[in-house]
């Protein structure tokens, strides 16, 4: 049943969906309208002279025909050119856009929703840059990732740094210059003003911005070889609970409140994986993709059976107990992803993908539909994630 | 050496004065770069100012083009997926499963030029839209070429549905029919629009004799005195014997069956059955095949070829393929008539008419601008196996030759090359070599991009690969002043020369500064630790710092004492270590004991003996000798207080 909601090319006369730009990276948002219409943003990924960001439109929830596909109500509603690879894109509201460049330019992006284009509203050209003996005054160093809670956003950057900026304001509201020592990767929101960002030595560390000074007030890491990690986010409702995805495709799963190591370890992907949701509305539910090509469906709903099944329909479906090197115990509300009883707790997972050929970058799930972007150039959308 | 077939291309390079002869130019992947030189051979006293520009040269040009970039996307998942079929395809169903991929081509190519029409349309100046139209018939062009192939190579059709396919390929690329029907049915009165017979003459020359007889039935109701003749000729479409699919009629039962439908037409004729209406008596005459008729007929038919399959149609409905070239030859002759001479797109399909594989290929290479279209239908054709006897004087296979030119392209692209990587993979001889050569060349200029290209050398066991790129991007960190990512980067790399360099900075900048940088990282090397003695040392040290601060003295000390009888620490360091050692010297309570202690004086008197002899001293040298004299001064007195606390205090402890 999944597979066939994939939008993808077709025999001789269908038109396959494809994409302008490269290497897709998105966010989802809900437009104004309680209509539930949804636009998927997308933004390229690569040199200079031809990126761009662009704001599509994948059509409205339900008009579905008979067969359960869709055809032709995905549609370009603007773009915008776009200095550098587009290293992170996020909605800050209904009408911005926030993309971090490689160039360490960080630029919000104004939609403008009558005429349909894109304007630039806000710019921060040398948000991340490096200072060395090699450079005069300074080198751009490329910004690796952003997230926003409004008015504030924080980004993350090749440099190290860690820059508070505020949408209205010119200047950097904190900046804390050499944060790590090496690459950050991701960043997110733990509560406000505490973030948690992830390095390329397999560290987690939280920041609280009411402290002075550049140490952070936590630190978190995986054991002993140092693998990096490339992605993090929260879990939506319970918010010590964090999950990470490293070089080594391991997916972890943190619990900031206790301990210096990951509750639990699960082995995933193959390759670097490049992005992890939480579903916003549903956080049993948690998706994430790879450089091997695959996006993966992990549901920790499994207590009740007859629900699952509903899932057994997709390519690949495995059952893995936790790895858990920690005993704890919570007898409230225990969170589906700490609980470490292996005989009782399982995860189920489903690839979405049906190929496996090139790297898929980027990921954005909200409600019921889903959108990734990979290297093949294109978008995949499904509308029917828990159908 | 072969001859050249053809005289190679001059392209010409606005804004380069070639009458100066200065140039200079150099190969890079995929591209040439171009430059006037600032020599000038007659006279060296006047410069004359040269050019500011480089230019930048690129082969193909295709492969900056927006939308063909989703041709290369699309496609190469269909070539990765027929090479994966490979391992486990046999037998009957692997031909199908040919025809799919073969169709699965011809759809993206046809996607693509659905999309470039749009966009011609849409462009605003007209250059621009004559550029995409242009492109648009090339695209055309290279889906006819791909479908007689399919049909003829793939497909092997013998005689009878050999026909049908050709029909189906005639009407798949004439489709001018479809939009005249729309625009006569509309009309008031079909029958009486003025292009009404030569809609039905083009149904006719197509073969879909259905459609012809509904207009013909329109025409006898609008002229009640043709509506006998019309009826006639309705009757012969309607009982014209053809193969259908499902049908177990053999060949010679249609033939058969064939002749009497044809001696039936020609009686008609004969009779004078249609004399009243010209029109009905050229159409009677184009179902007997008659050639005159026919070519009467040459500018609804606007080529060749499909004069070629209407003839055949209606002459020959069980064509032999090995027949086949014998009739395109003189339809071609014939459509032609001497008037114009035959393009590139008549002799490659001429080439494909008589079978010529590598004919097709070689023309289809000259012909076109890019090597998509050649390197995707020649692996096509070899997995077919039609290829195999066919060797260069160069290089490997023809199929391979033709891959590795197609992805050397793909990888001068700043965002395609990751698809090259692929089609190198599958090229056994010379892919690898050629990935190696390439994948070194990739501008790395996000951390990500570099993890994309690492993984992919550590995937293929490229490990020479792998610890260049990781040496670039240590270099490049150590450039930008990040000593935390260069040191990540040589672990990686499993470098210990570059480990050592970076640990050296560390080390001059703790001196400088006084302070560790980056200790987020070095506090937690573990086994990495191992990999130069260096960085062991860094570790170390760090660790000797930490335990001070945690004020284990005891642990500290030892270990300080044996980062320097171990020969860790470098020799210049050891006077920084020693004067760490002050302050453990100066505790209230002995931390070296008595052993302890005569090993470090030996460290002091060793380092102080071996102090190389200066040249020309001066001032600040003198200075510095100053500081240092008294530094050993100091730790002197330091440690000859210390040895005797502990003799002291060892002696007292032992007599008690």
């Amino acid at each position: 049943m999944l597979r066939r909601e994939w939008h993808r090319k077709g025999l001789l006369q269908q038109t396959p969906f494809f994409h302008r730009p490269l290497k897709e990276r998105h966010t989802l948002k809900t437009c104004e309208s309680q209509t539930a219409c949804e636009d998927s943003n997308t933004g390229g990924w690569k040199c200079s002279q031809e990126n761009c960001v662009s704001l599509w439109s994948i059509g409205e929830f339900g008009n579905l025909d008979s067969d359960g596909g869709f055809e032709g109500d995905h549609q370009l509603l603007c773009d915008i050119r776009h200095h550098g690879d587009v290293m992170d894109l996020q909605f800050f509201d209904q009408e911005r856009i926030v993309a971090a460049s490689s160039t360490g330019c960080v630029t919000v992006f104004l939609h403008h929703p009558n005429n349909q284009t894109l304007s630039v509203s806000q710019q921060w050209p040398t948000a991340h840059y490096h200072t060395g003996p090699g450079s005069p005054s300074y080198s751009s160093a490329p910004c690796t990732g952003i997230v926003c809670d409004n008015p504030e956003i924080v980004t993350v950057g090749e440099d190290g740094r860690i820059n508070l900026f505020r949408v209205d304001h010119k200047e950097a509201v904190r900046t804390i210059d050499n944060a790590d020592s090496s690459t950050l990767h991701a960043v997110t929101f733990l509560r406000t003003p505490e973030i948690v960002t992830v390095n390329s030595i397999g560290q987690l560390k939280i920041w609280d911005f009411r402290q002075q000074g550049s140490e952070p007030c936590q630190i978190l890491s995986l054991t002993g070889d140092r693998v990096p990690l490339h992605c993090v986010d929260r879990h939506p409702d319970q918010q010590h609970v964090v999950a990470t995805g490293g070089q080594d495709g391991m997916l972890s799963i943190w619990d900031v409140r206790q301990g210096t190591m990951p509750v639990s370890l699960l082995k995933a992907h193959e390759a670097e994986m490049w992005e992890v949701h939480f579903h916003p509305s549903n956080p049993d539910h948690l998706f994430t993709c790879s450089e091997d090509g695959s996006l993966w469906h992990w549901d920790a709903s499994t207590n009740a059976p007859e629900k699952s099944s509903l899932f057994h329909q997709g390519g690949r479906s495995t059952f893995l107990s936790h790895s858990s090197n920690q005993a704890s115990v919570h007898l409230s509300l225990v969170s589906s992803w700490l609980s470490t009883d292996p005989a009782k707790d399982r995860i189920e997972i489903t690839s979405l993908l049906p190929s496996r050929t090139l790297s898929v970058n980027s990921l954005d799930v909200l409600g019921p539909c889903l959108v990734c972007g990979t290297d093949a150039e294109s978008i995949y959308v499904t509308r029917q994630l828990f159908s | 050496m072969e001859e050249l077939d053809c005289e190679p291309a001059v392209t010409w390079i606005p804004g380069v004065n070639s009458k100066k002869k200065q140039m200079c130019f150099d190969w890079g992947p995929g591209e040439m770069l171009l430059c006037e030189t600032s020599f000038n051979k007659t006279d060296k006293s006047e410069k004359v100012p040269s050019c500011p520009f480089i230019y930048i040269i690129r082969k193909d040009v295709d492969v900056y083009s927006q939308i063909l970039r989703k041709l290369f996307n699309e496609s190469h998942g269909i070539f990765v997926g027929l090479q994966r079929l490979e391992e486990e395809l046999s037998g009957k169903s692997r031909k199908a499963q040919l025809v799919r991929v073969s169709k699965n081509y011809r759809s993206v190519i046809r996607a693509c030029m659905e999309e470039m029409h749009q966009v011609a349309i849409a462009a605003k100046d007209p250059a621009s839209g004559r550029q995409f139209s242009s492109q648009v018939s090339i695209l055309s062009a290279m889906e006819l070429i791909w479908n007689l192939c399919e049909i003829l190579f793939i497909e092997v059709a013998p005689a009878g549905p050999l026909l049908l396919h050709l029909l189906d390929w005639v009407r798949l690329h004439v489709c001018e029919v479809d939009s005249l029907s729309a625009d006569v049915l509309g009309s008031d009165h079909p029958s009486k629009h003025e292009s009404f017979w030569n809609l039905v003459t083009v149904l006719v020359l197509q073969g879909r004799l259905d459609e012809a007889r509904q207009m013909l039935s329109k025409e006898a109701d609008a002229s009640p005195s043709s509506a006998g003749m019309c009826r006639v000729l309705g009757d012969l479409m309607r009982t014209m014997p053809i193969l259908s699919p499902g049908n177990t009629q053999t060949l010679t039962e249609l033939e058969l069956k064939w002749q009497h439908w044809r001696e039936e037409c020609e009686r008609h004729l004969q009779d004078n059955t249609f004399a009243a209406n010209p029109h009905l008596e050229s159409l009677c005459k184009i179902m007997l095949g008659d050639e005159a008729t026919l070519l009467e007929q040459k500018e609804l038919m606007s080529n060749w070829y499909h004069f070629l399959v209407t003839r055949l149609l209606y002459s020959n409905p069980t064509v032999k393929p090995t027949d086949l070239h014998l009739y395109a030859q003189s339809s071609l002759d014939m459509f032609l008539g001497g008037e114009s001479s035959p393009e590139p797109l008549d002799n490659i399909l001429m080439a494909a008419f008589e079978f010529d594989i590598h004919q097709v290929i070689k023309e289809c290479s000259i012909a076109l601008s890019n090597w998509w279209f050649v390197a995707h239908l020649t692996d096509l054709l070899d997995h077919c196996r039609l290829l195999q006897s066919h060797n260069l004087y160069f290089g490997s296979n023809m199929r391979e030759f033709l891959l590795l030119e197609y992805a050397s392209g793909l990888f001068a692209h700043h965002s395609l090359w990751q698809l090259g990587v692929d089609y190198f993979d599958y090229c056994p001889e010379l892919g690898r070599v050629s990935l190696e050569l390439h994948i070194e060349r990739i501008p790395l200029n996000t951390e990500q991009k570099a993890l994309k290209v690492l993984r992919i050398c550590e995937q293929r066991q490229m490990t020479e690969q792998v610890g260049s790129i990781c040496k670039i991007l240590a270099m490049k960190a150590v450039r930008n002043n990040r000593l935390g990512s260069a040191l990540s980067w040589s672990i990686r790399a499993k470098d210990a020369a570059f480990a050592t360099l970076v640990s050296d900075r560390f080390l001059r900048d703790y001196c400088e500064r006084g302070c560790f940088s980056d200790l987020d990282l070095i506090d937690n090397l573990g086994p990495a630790m191992m990999l130069s003695d260096r960085l062991t040392f860094l570790g170390k040290y760090r660790e000797f710092h930490r335990l001070y601060g945690e004020k284990r003295f005891g642990d500290a000390a030892s270990l300080l004492l044996s980062l320097m009888t171990s020969q860790i620490a470098p020799r210049s360091f050891w006077m920084t270590l020693l004067t760490d050692a002050l302050p453990l010297l100066e505790q209230k309570q002995v931390i070296f004991s008595a052993e302890q202690t005569y090993e470090l004086m030996r460290c002091l008197e060793d380092l102080a003996s071996r102090r190389p002899e200066c040249g020309e001293p001066d001032a600040q040298r003198l200075q510095d000798d100053d500081i240092e004299t008294t530094k050993v001064e100091m730790l002197r007195l330091a440690l000859a207080r210390n040895l005797a606390r502990a003799i002291i205090r060892e002696g007292s402890l032992e007599g008690s």
